[in-house]
C-alpha cells in the first residue's frame, strides 16, 4: 500500500487485461446452484433407473422414473387425474386463503393487545401443541366426508402457523425504534402503522411459508382419511391396490406443488424485503 | 434493561406528556407546573435538583441512577456531559427528553416544566434507530410525522434541507443498510434536527463508530451545529470528543450519578481537529480523565493510582 501511493514518478505500466478488479465469473460459477442441484437431481434419477431396469426391485414395492412416468401420462390420458387434481388444490387454495385471512388480522390484534393475548394464549398453546390429525375424526362428524372437512382441515393446518408468526411478528418490536418514536412523541397508532405493521411482514410471510407446508400435509392426510376424490385418495387408492407406480406419482405431484408454492412465497418475500442487506434478504 | 422496560409500560399506560407545539413559558397556567424561579435568568434548559431512581425487578430492591442533579444550559451553549459507565448520564438524558418520568426536582425546557417527551426536545441515539424499511429521506421525516406539527410541503422542505445540512445528498433513495455506520448517524441527527427542536439531545452518538469516522463526525457536528445555534447536551464517555465539542465540560461521579465538576472550554471557534494536539486541549483532558479515574478507583473498577 505504502509504496504505491508514495510514489509520484511515472505510472506503473498496467497489463491490460488488469482493469478489472476481479474476472467475470465463469458459466459454472453465476449459475452454481442450479448447475449443482440438477445434475445431483439427473444422477440420482439415472441410479434409480438402472437400479429399476435391473429388475431387482418387486413392483409390489416400488417404482421406476418410467414406470411412473409412464403412468402419470397414462393417467393424464385416460384416468382422473387432472379432476384429482383440480379438487385437492381448489380445496387447498380455499382453505389456505380463508385460513390467513383469520390469521393476519387475528395475529396482528393478539400481537398487539397483550391482555386479549394472554386470554387467549392457553387455548392458542394448547391447540398448537396438539396434532390437528387428532381432531380429524371430528371435523368429519362436523363437515361431513365431502369437500368442507377437508377444506377446515386445510384451514387448521395453515392457521397456527400464520398466526404464532404473526403474533410474533407484532410482539417482539425493535425496543430502539420504539424508544426513538416514543422521544418523538409518537401516538400508539403511529407506531402500529409505522413500526409494528411493517416489522411484522417478514413473520407474516415466514408463518405464510411455514403454512405452505403444513396445508399440503393437511390436503393429502384429509383425503386420506374420507373421500372420493383428490391427489391424497388418490395415492390411499394406490396403495391399497399395490399401484406404487401410481403411488408416486401423487406424491411426485404433491411435491412439485410444494416447491412451486414454495417458489411463489419466496418470491412475494423478496418483493416485500428490498429494504434488507442483501445477504438477509429472500 | 430496566429503564427501557419501564419506557414501555409507561407509555402503555398512556400517560406520556405531547407538548404543544413550543411549549413556552409557563405562563399561560394550564396545567398545574411549578412557577419560573426567575425570569431574568431564563435558560433553554434547567434541570434542577433531579433524582431518578428505578426499581431492580431481579435484585428486588431500588437503584439510585443520579441525585440531585442541577444543570444550566444557556441558549445555543454545546454542553457536554462525561462520566465513567454507570454514573447515570445516559438515564439523565432519558429522564430530559422525557423518555424516563421523574419525581423529584424539576426540568425546565425554556423555562416552561416538562416531565415527559415532548416537541421542545429531539434525540439522537447512540443505535441509529432508523427504519430499516424507509429511505434516508423517509427516516429524516419520520421524527416529523411522530409530532404532527408540520404541513406536508414543510416537511419535504425540511427533509431536503437537513439531508443536505448533513451532507448526504444524492443518498436520498437509499435505505440504511446501504449505508455506513456514520452516514446512519447523520440520518439519525437530521432527523432529530429537521423536527426543530429547542434543546437537541445526544446519546453517544458516535460511540459505535470507527476511530476515524468518529473524528470526522466531531468536526461535521461542529459545522452544522454553527450553522444551526441549538441548544445541544451531549453524553460521551469520551474526554477528548467533550473537549473538542463543548463550549462546557460536565464530569459526573458514580455511586450515585451526580455532577462532579464542570469545566469551560476556552478554546476560540470554528475549532479544527488540530485542536486536539493543542497542549491546553491536552491538559485539559488529562485533568478530566484524573477525576473520573478518582471515581472509578472509588467504586473499585480500578486500582487507586498510587
Amino acid at each position: 500500500m505504502p509504496a504505491h501511493s508514495a510514489t509520484t514518478t511515472e505510472p506503473v505500466p498496467v497489463p491490460a487485461n488488469h482493469h478489472r478488479v476481479r474476472p467475470p465469473p465463469t458459466l459454472f460459477q453465476k449459475h452454481r446452484a442450479l448447475i449443482l442441484g440438477s445434475s445431483s437431481v439427473v444422477i440420482m434419477l439415472v441410479l434409480w433407473e438402472l437400479v429399476w431396469q435391473s429388475g431387482s426391485i418387486s413392483p409390489l414395492f416400488f417404482s421406476g422414473p418410467s414406470a411412473v412416468a409412464r403412468r402419470f401420462v397414462l393417467e393424464l390420458q385416460t384416468g382422473t387425474l387432472l379432476s384429482d387434481i383440480a379438487y385437492s388444490g381448489r380445496n387447498f387454495v380455499v382453505g389456505f386463503s380463508l385460513a390467513c385471512l383469520v390469521a393476519i388480522p387475528l395475529g396482528i390484534l393478539l400481537g398487539w393487545y397483550r391482555n386479549f393475548r394472554l386470554l387467549v394464549d392457553p387455548f392458542l398453546n394448547a391447540f398448537y401443541a396438539t396434532p390437528r390429525i387428532a381432531f380429524i375424526p371430528l371435523i368429519i362428524i362436523w363437515f361431513g366426508i365431502g369437500m368442507w372437512s377437508k377444506v377446515f382441515i386445510i384451514f387448521l393446518a395453515v392457521l397456527f402457523p400464520v398466526l404464532i408468526n404473526t403474533i410474533a411478528g407484532v410482539k417482539n418490536l425493535d425496543p430502539d425504534l420504539l424508544k426513538s418514536a416514543r422521544a418523538f412523541c409518537a401516538l400508539d397508532r403511529q407506531i402500529f402503522v409505522t413500526i409494528a405493521l411493517p416489522s411484522s411482514v417478514p413473520f407474516i410471510l415466514a408463518g405464510v411459508r411455514q403454512g405452505v407446508a403444513h396445508g399440503l400435509i393437511g390436503v393429502i392426510v384429509g383425503e386420506l382419511f374420507a373421500g372420493s376424490e383428490g391427489i391424497g385418495f388418490m395415492i390411499a387408492y394406490a396403495g391399497q391396490t399395490f399401484a406404487t407406480d401410481l403411488l408416486l406419482c401423487g406424491v411426485l405431484i404433491t411435491a412439485t406443488a410444494g416447491i412451486l408454492i414454495t417458489m411463489l412465497a419466496d418470491r412475494i418475500q423478496r418483493h416485500f424485503s428490498k429494504w434488507r442487506p442483501n445477504d438477509v434478504g429472500g | 434493561m430496566s429503564p427501557l422496560l419501564k419506557v414501555v409500560e409507561s407509555a402503555d399506560t398512556g400517560q406520556f406528556f405531547a407538548g404543544p407545539p413550543q411549549e413556552k413559558f409557563a405562563s399561560s397556567g394550564g396545567s398545574a407546573v411549578h412557577e419560573v424561579t426567575s425570569v431574568g435568568a431564563t435558560f433553554k434548559l434547567d434541570i434542577e435538583r433531579l433524582t431518578y431512581r428505578y426499581w431492580l425487578e431481579r435484585e428486588q430492591r431500588e437503584f439510585l441512577a443520579f441525585a440531585d442533579v442541577s444543570l444550566k444550559v444557556a441558549d445555543g451553549e454545546f454542553v457536554c456531559v462525561v462520566g465513567p459507565s454507570g454514573c447515570g448520564k445516559t438515564t439523565l438524558l432519558n429522564v430530559v427528553a422525557g423518555l424516563l418520568p421523574y419525581d423529584e426536582g424539576a426540568l425546565r425546557i425554556g423555562g416552561a416544566v416538562v416531565n415527559g417527551p415532548g416537541v421542545s426536545r429531539a434525540v439522537v441515539f447512540q443505535q441509529a434507530s432508523l427504519l430499516p424499511w424507509r429511505t434516508v429521506t423517509g427516516n429524516v421525516r419520520y421524527g416529523m410525522e411522530m409530532q404532527r406539527r408540520f404541513d406536508e410541503t414543510t416537511m419535504r422542505e425540511r427533509a431536503d434541507y437537513f439531508i443536505k445540512l448533513v451532507g448526504l445528498s444524492g443518498f436520498e433513495a437509499r435505505f440504511p443498510s446501504e449505508l455506513s455506520g456514520g452516514m446512519q448517524q447523520r440520518v439519525n441527527l437530521a432527523r432529530a434536527l429537521a423536527t426543530d427542536p429547542e434543546v437537541l439531545l445526544m446519546d453517544e452518538p458516535f460511540a459505535a463508530l470507527d476511530a476515524q469516522t468518529r473524528e470526522f463526525m466531531q468536526s461535521e457536528l461542529l459545522k452544522i451545529w454553527s450553522k444551526q445555534k441549538k441548544t445541544v447536551l451531549f453524553i460521551t464517555h469520551q474526554i477528548d470528543e467533550a473537549v473538542y465539542l463543548a463550549d462546557r465540560v460536565v464530569v459526573m461521579g458514580t455511586k450515585p450519578g451526580r455532577i462532579k465538576a464542570e469545566f469551560a472550554v476556552p478554546f476560540a471557534r470554528p475549532r479544527t481537529l488540530s485542536v486536539k494536539r493543542d497542549p491546553a486541549f491536552l491538559k485539559l483532558n488529562d485533568e478530566i480523565w484524573g477525576l473520573i479515574e478518582e471515581e472509578a478507583a472509588r467504586i473499585g473498577v480500578i486500582r487507586a493510582p498510587e
